[in-house]
């Protein structure tokens, strides 16, 4: 069990450390993006969001002297195109990240439900030595506040570490580990899951016919997430490792240390990403500097990329092989970028220099994508789970937090077309969920039990 | 029928996602709210006293649709502010999404919100041994819940229509109409199981409120009739 779960928590100190929204590395188009900066003064209003798709990131480092020079008067011209491609788009980035957390969510909620394994208790993880077998409450209290310690002061350590290794340049190691953490991930779990599933179903599979299952799932998984391949098989494959990763946390976190960590790591999050000797900051910042992509397979990506009618030849040569690029790019950066993630990909992909005027004309017929770390489906993944999993008021609950966490995340979406940077993605959505998890549980859910058995409808 | 609503008229457009579901957390927050004062109140009284806890569970309805109404407004009030930034922030002046369209949305987040409460419960447990009401009670438990579930959600549909309507003309009749409706129709429900006392009303209310919000959003009986002919 031991191996086991440190290889699964290797895994998830990159996914934890991903639960950021983090801005762009490199930089799309500087003075498009200066331009639309001007144009996001102001107001506040409810369909900011939209916007996210086109805002960028501050990249105030090395690429903002790039091409300020080069088209400062394209800047006004364009702006209105952009406003109206922000309006067209923006709104679809908030879907587009919509969907794959529904889906997650979904897949994890549907599991709890009819497989009894993941509700089953059947021993604790390492990182949370403390039993919640006591008696009294006050016990029980400690020991899930110790345990919520200890996990997320290893988070903290795995994550510390990571940033090292990443400024220290020992990119082999890491890209090691992230290989192989993903590698146990999709087979032994998916094994573990499937040998689950069975069972509940009664199906019978003989070995070599699941050998085969899995070895193919497994491969075509790792080369999706870590090489090329088509963007909606990599997002699904990212989705299914998510959910089978919040699963494995749904079974083996006691419940009220589940809750407290869930409460203790949006804290976190929002520390690391914000503050200035923050990890998650230094390594956005370090990333951004050296003008790279970090690492594979830790964010999801919802940008699509087709370059449509391209301006100049040299670029449209460039143009199909930068998509299957692309499509690989998305995984191996674990920002959640505000920014089109394709034009960055233009930028750090492109063997030629690229001319922004390019990249510009191409931008307009592109669509613009929004990353999300893995570790944020995760969590909202956990918490719906364990609103499924531990609610006595079953559906009504878990309906509940996940309408919580969805427009948690567009709110999160706003703020991040606000102040166009680095946001993480936990703590509104999270706390959200919580606040409406423990009211639901306990107000509401008398409430409409009493209702329900009158048959009065509010 | 109102999945299909949803499908049809709206899944297509990602801004009305984003309305709907702010909807229904509009939604969820009042019943939030409702709840909690109903919980408060259960608690500081007795709980053997059958009539008072009966009184307190109307009371609580009551409140209920009367906070239900009041954050239909505040909503309103968000997505009348939206609309001004849309409208800046679009280049030919003029929002993607009308106040219409979005009253509708919203009133179907509201309902799509307030029937997934009702009902999911009693569909997961419909899944379970075909016994209903063998307690004595109805026997047509479900099928009322369902019928009565999807007339409220259409009613929230409508309501939104109408309430929004009447905000941005500042008919403050029309407000107190629909709140004045769905007080009704939550009271009706009173009557249950006397099905006849609660199904019937609230279906003519419906129509009635179906008619009304088709006439407000500019259909006219010609309309009507030119649809259904398809010419």
């Amino acid at each position: 069990m031991i191996a086991f779960m440190n290889n699964s928590d290797s895994e998830e100190e990159p996914c934890n450390e991903r639960t950021s929204l983090m801005s762009a590395e490199s930089p799309p188009v500087p003075s498009y993006q200066d331009g639309l900066q001007a144009s996001q003064a102001g107001e506040v209003q409810a369909h900011r969001k939209r916007r996210t798709g086109s805002s960028r990131s501050p990249n105030n480092i090395a690429d903002g002297d790039m091409s300020d020079s080069g088209v400062p008067v394209r800047e006004s011209a364009l702006e209105n195109e952009e406003e109206e491609l922000t309006l067209k788009y923006g709104a679809k980035h908030v879907i587009m990240l919509f969907v794959p957390v529904t889906l997650c969510m979904i897949v994890v909620v549907a599991t709890i439900k009819s497989v009894r394994f993941y509700t089953e208790k059947n021993g604790q993880l390492i990182y949370t030595p403390f039993s919640e077998d006591t008696p009294s409450v006050g016990q029980r209290l400690l020991n899930s506040v110790l345990n919520t310690i200890i996990m997320i002061s290893v988070i903290v350590v795995m994550t510390v570490f990571l940033v090292l290794l990443y400024k220290y340049r020992c990119y082999k190691f890491i890209h090691g580990w992230l290989i192989l953490s993903s590698l146990m991930l999709l087979f032994l779990f998916t094994y573990i899951y499937l040998g689950e599933v069975l069972k509940t179903y009664n199906v019978a599979m003989d070995y070599p016919t699941l050998f085969l299952v899995i070895w193919n799932f497994g491969a075509v998984g790792m080369i999706c997430i870590h090489w090329k391949g088509p963007l909606q098989l990599q997002q699904a494959y990212l989705i299914m490792i998510s959910a089978l990763m919040a699963l494995v946390f749904i079974k083996y976190l006691p419940e009220w240390s589940a809750w407290v960590i869930l409460g203790a790591i949006s804290i976190y999050d929002l520390m690391a990403v914000l503050c200035p000797k923050g990890p998650l900051r230094m390594l956005v910042e370090t990333a951004q500097e050296r003008n790279e992509p970090i690492f594979p397979a830790l964010i999801y990506s919802s940008a699509m990329m087709w370059t449509v009618g391209m301006a100049k030849p040299d670029t449209a040569a460039g143009g199909p092989s930068q998509q299957t690029w692309d499509a690989a790019e998305d995984g191996r950066e674990n920002h959640r970028s505000p920014s089109h993630a394709d034009s960055q990909m233009l930028e750090t992909r492109s063997p030629a220099p690229t001319r922004p005027i390019t990249s510009f004309e191409e931008l307009e017929e592109e669509e613009r994508g929004v990353k999300l770390g893995l570790g944020d489906f995760i969590f909202y993944s956990v918490l719906v789970g364990k609103a499924a999993a531990t609610a006595s008021g079953d559906w009504n609950t878990t309906l509940a937090c996940f309408v919580a966490i969805l427009i948690g995340l567009c709110l999160t979406l706003l703020l991040l077309a606000v102040f166009k940077k680095a946001l993480p993605a936990l703590p509104i959505s999270i706390t959200f969920g919580l606040v409406f998890y423990f009211s639901t549980d306990n107000l509401v859910r008398p409430f409409m039990d009493t209702l329900a058995s009158h048959q009065l409808y509010i | 029928p109102a999945l299909g609503l949803f499908l049809f008229t709206i899944a297509r457009d990602p801004l009305r996602i984003i309305i709907l579901i702010a909807g229904a957390f509009f939604w969820l927050v009042s019943l939030l709210l409702s709840s909690l004062i109903w919980f408060i109140a259960v608690k500081a009284s007795d709980p053997r006293d059958e009539p008072l806890q009966k009184g307190l569970l109307i009371f609580g309805v009551m409140f209920s649709v009367l906070l239900q109404e009041a954050f239909r407004f505040l909503y309103y009030k968000l997505l009348r502010k939206a609309i001004e930034g849309l409208v800046a922030l679009s280049e030919d002046g003029c929002s993607p999404i009308s106040i219409q369209q979005m009253a509708y949305v919203a009133g179907v987040g509201f309902g799509l919100m307030s029937g997934a409460f009702s009902m999911i419960n009693l569909l997961a447990d419909s899944l379970g041994p075909g016994t209903v009401g063998i307690h004595g009670d109805s026997q047509l438990y479900f099928l009322t819940s369902a019928f009565m579930t999807m007339v409220l959600i259409f009613l929230h549909t409508f309501w939104g229509i109408l309430f929004f309507h009447g905000c941005e003309y500042r008919r403050w009749w029309e407000i107190t109409a629909v709140v004045v409706m769905h007080l009704a129709v939550s009271g009706s429900t009173f009557c249950n199981p006397l099905y006849v006392g609660s199904l019937v009303p609230s279906y003519l209310l419906m129509a009635a409120a179906a008619a009304w919000a088709y006439l407000l959003s500019g259909g006219s009986a010609q309309n009507l009739r030119r649809f259904l002919l398809c010419k």
